[in-house]
């Protein structure tokens, strides 16, 4: 059995551990960004007394003409064509809450859910009593985003989305997923994940084939093999390593950290001096594949 | 207490997987996670200590403050406990949501210290039957991510190795009222000794096996805990079970076992790791808060 105690370690600042010049110009809510008046406004500044001020803490980008600020640390706001993994909160009339991340709880309405088999009729007044039995309280589905009023509004079309069967859930900042033109990945390792862009990943062992899936709702319930458990437990303490050094999250920039994790123990990733060192080596391996 | 919900299938893979002696973040059973100590972080307290485990978090102070013995003890001081669960460490803590949580918390400390050996009572007392030392251990919650009460217990046993009661004496004169003098020197001050204060050790029943230090999404998955306080030689001073399944007399038996020999390893790491910042001596950094 294993027990480790230490004394608490203060953090170092990032751009001294990278030993590079990462000058980020960074702000926070009222700060000027410029005063110059020709550049359009983006999201995250506002117009005031002839200067662009910040109206979130984040950094800031420009893009020729357009300024905009990231912020930092957001709940999820929902864009249309975003895949996201949420959790059923409450099952109502004719439609199910589910809990993204985001300011309000999204709303899977019931005729936008997959029916068990596909198939494709009018929801009728027996499939409102059988809600529960499709989703429950607690349940994980994996959905495409259609935003509307403020509350995200979601739907299953296709019967890649669905309900999720046996795996880990690992909640990060929205921030820090990058949007890329799939959010599902079967990494060769053995595992695959969803990298919902709400900052819900759900990481599950590969089916084994790749069968018609009947949007998911059969749960497999048996016991998933050692092998598989020991690939996703590092794959969770990896992203949740990338997460706490600031780093973005996608699908290369886990598989380096997977393997650049190898020589360690599942359970020793999570130690600071280890963390930081695979997470030291996965950047050095980004930037050699991009430069 | 806080609690996730989780969707069955989730469940089933956590169960397995405890099974398997493979938890979610590549765990052991009776492995711990990374627990971060630091005494003397809140300056006008007699003694205190923070204790990071994971995601909870746990601040201790000890004030020590003039009293009158109890009648039936006369010879001895005492101590009193109080928990706030603040509502800082998850919403349902708001208001008088916390304390339920916090009053069974601080009888269980009363229970684990309702013995002879665990404090040494007798060098609280200043004047038999007139004056005595009674220390007020206070427990702040500020995050709640699963296995408060090892947390807690270890956070009191670092706070109470941190406290220095100062040192008075009792000046008769000769009409037999007594004044309390208290030493000019401000370091000059008594030490309590914490060698048979006790830790608690909670066990989770998951399944057919048990674990050691349960996350929040673990402790979802069981039914029944058994939490064992023992103290550093292995004695076991209360037993308490919590949850509202059933446990079997020999899974009893097991799990106590198993936390006699966690327990007898979890003492030895945190008097090491108190003995090593008290040899940093009083120019250690102190990482706080901020750190």
């Amino acid at each position: 059995m294993a027990m480790e105690m230490r004394l608490p370690v203060a953090r170092k600042p990032l751009s001294e551990r990278l030993g590079r010049d990462t000058k980020k110009h960074l702000v926070v809510p009222g700060d000027t960004i410029t005063t110059d008046t020709g550049f359009m406004r983006g999201h995250g500044t506002y117009m005031g007394e002839e200067k662009l001020i910040a109206s979130v803490a984040g950094s800031v980008e420009r893009v020729n003409k357009l300024i905009c600020v990231k912020a930092l640390k957001t709940r999820y706001i929902g864009e249309v064509g975003d895949i996201v993994v949420g959790r059923i909160t409450e099952v109502q009339q004719k439609r199910w809450k589910v809990e993204t991340n985001s300011r309000l709880d999204s709303v899977l309405l019931l005729s936008s859910m997959n029916l068990p088999g596909g198939e494709l009729r009018r929801r009728s007044a027996e499939d409102e009593l059988a809600m529960r039995g499709f989703l429950q309280e607690g349940d994980l589905i994996s959905v495409q985003a259609v935003f509307s009023d403020g509350a995200v509004s979601l739907h299953t079309r296709s019967l890649k989305y669905g309900k999720l069967g046996q795996g880990v859930l690992v909640q990060v900042s929205p921030s820090l997923v990058k949007r890329q033109k799939t959010h599902f990945h079967d990494l060769p390792c053995g595992a695959s994940v969803i990298l919902g862009n709400n900052g819900f990943i759900w990481i599950y062992p590969t089916p084994e084939h790749k069968e018609e899936e009947a949007g998911g709702f059969i749960a497999n319930l048996e016991p998933v093999s050692l092998a598989d458990r020991e690939v996703i437990s590092r794959l969770r303490n990896c992203i949740i390593s990338l997460v706490t050094q600031r780093m973005m999250l996608y699908d290369t920039s886990i598989l380096y950290c997977y393997e650049a994790s190898l020589p360690h123990q599942i359970k020793d990733i999570l130690k600071p001096e280890i963390m930081e060192e695979i997470v030291m080596e996965t950047r050095q391996r980004l930037l050699e594949q991009e430069g | 207490m806080a609690s996730v919900t989780l969707s069955e299938a989730e469940k089933v893979y956590i169960v397995h997987g405890v099974q398997e002696d493979l938890r979610v973040d590549g765990r052991g059973r009776e492995d711990y996670r990374c627990v971060e100590v630091e005494t003397d972080v809140v300056s006008n307290t007699s003694g205190s200590a923070r204790v990071k485990l994971g995601h909870t978090d746990i601040l201790v102070g000890v004030k020590a403050e003039m009293g009158t013995p109890k009648l039936e003890k006369p010879n001895e001081g005492y101590l009193e406990f109080f928990v706030d669960c603040s509502a800082s460490a998850t919403p349902e803590f708001e208001g008088r949501g916390g304390d339920d949580l916090g009053t069974e918390i601080a009888n269980t400390l009363y229970r684990i210290f309702n013995n002879k050996s665990s404090v040494d009572l007798k060098t609280l007392c200043i004047s038999p039957r007139e004056h005595c030392w009674v220390l007020y251990v206070d427990v702040l919650l500020l995050e709640c991510g699963g296995n408060l009460f090892d947390a807690i217990s270890i956070a009191v046993k670092a706070a109470l190795f941190n406290t220095r009661i100062p040192r008075v004496r009792v000046l008769e004169d000769e009409e037999g009222s007594k004044d309390i003098e208290l030493s000019d020197d401000p370091y000059d001050c008594i030490r309590l000794s914490v060698e048979n204060v006790p830790c608690i050790v909670t066990l989770c029943k998951i399944g057919y096996r048990h674990v050691v230090d349960a996350t929040l999404q673990e402790e979802a998955c069981s039914l029944a805990s058994l939490l064992v306080s023992v103290t550093s030689k292995g004695v076991v001073t209360c037993m308490r079970k919590v949850g509202k399944g059933s446990l079997d007399p020999e899974s009893i038996f097991e799990m106590m076992e198993t936390g006699k020999r966690v327990g007898k390893v979890l003492h030895a790491s945190l008097q090491s790791v108190v003995h090593k910042e008290e040899s940093l001596g009083p120019k250690r950094q102190k990482v706080g808060f901020l750190g």
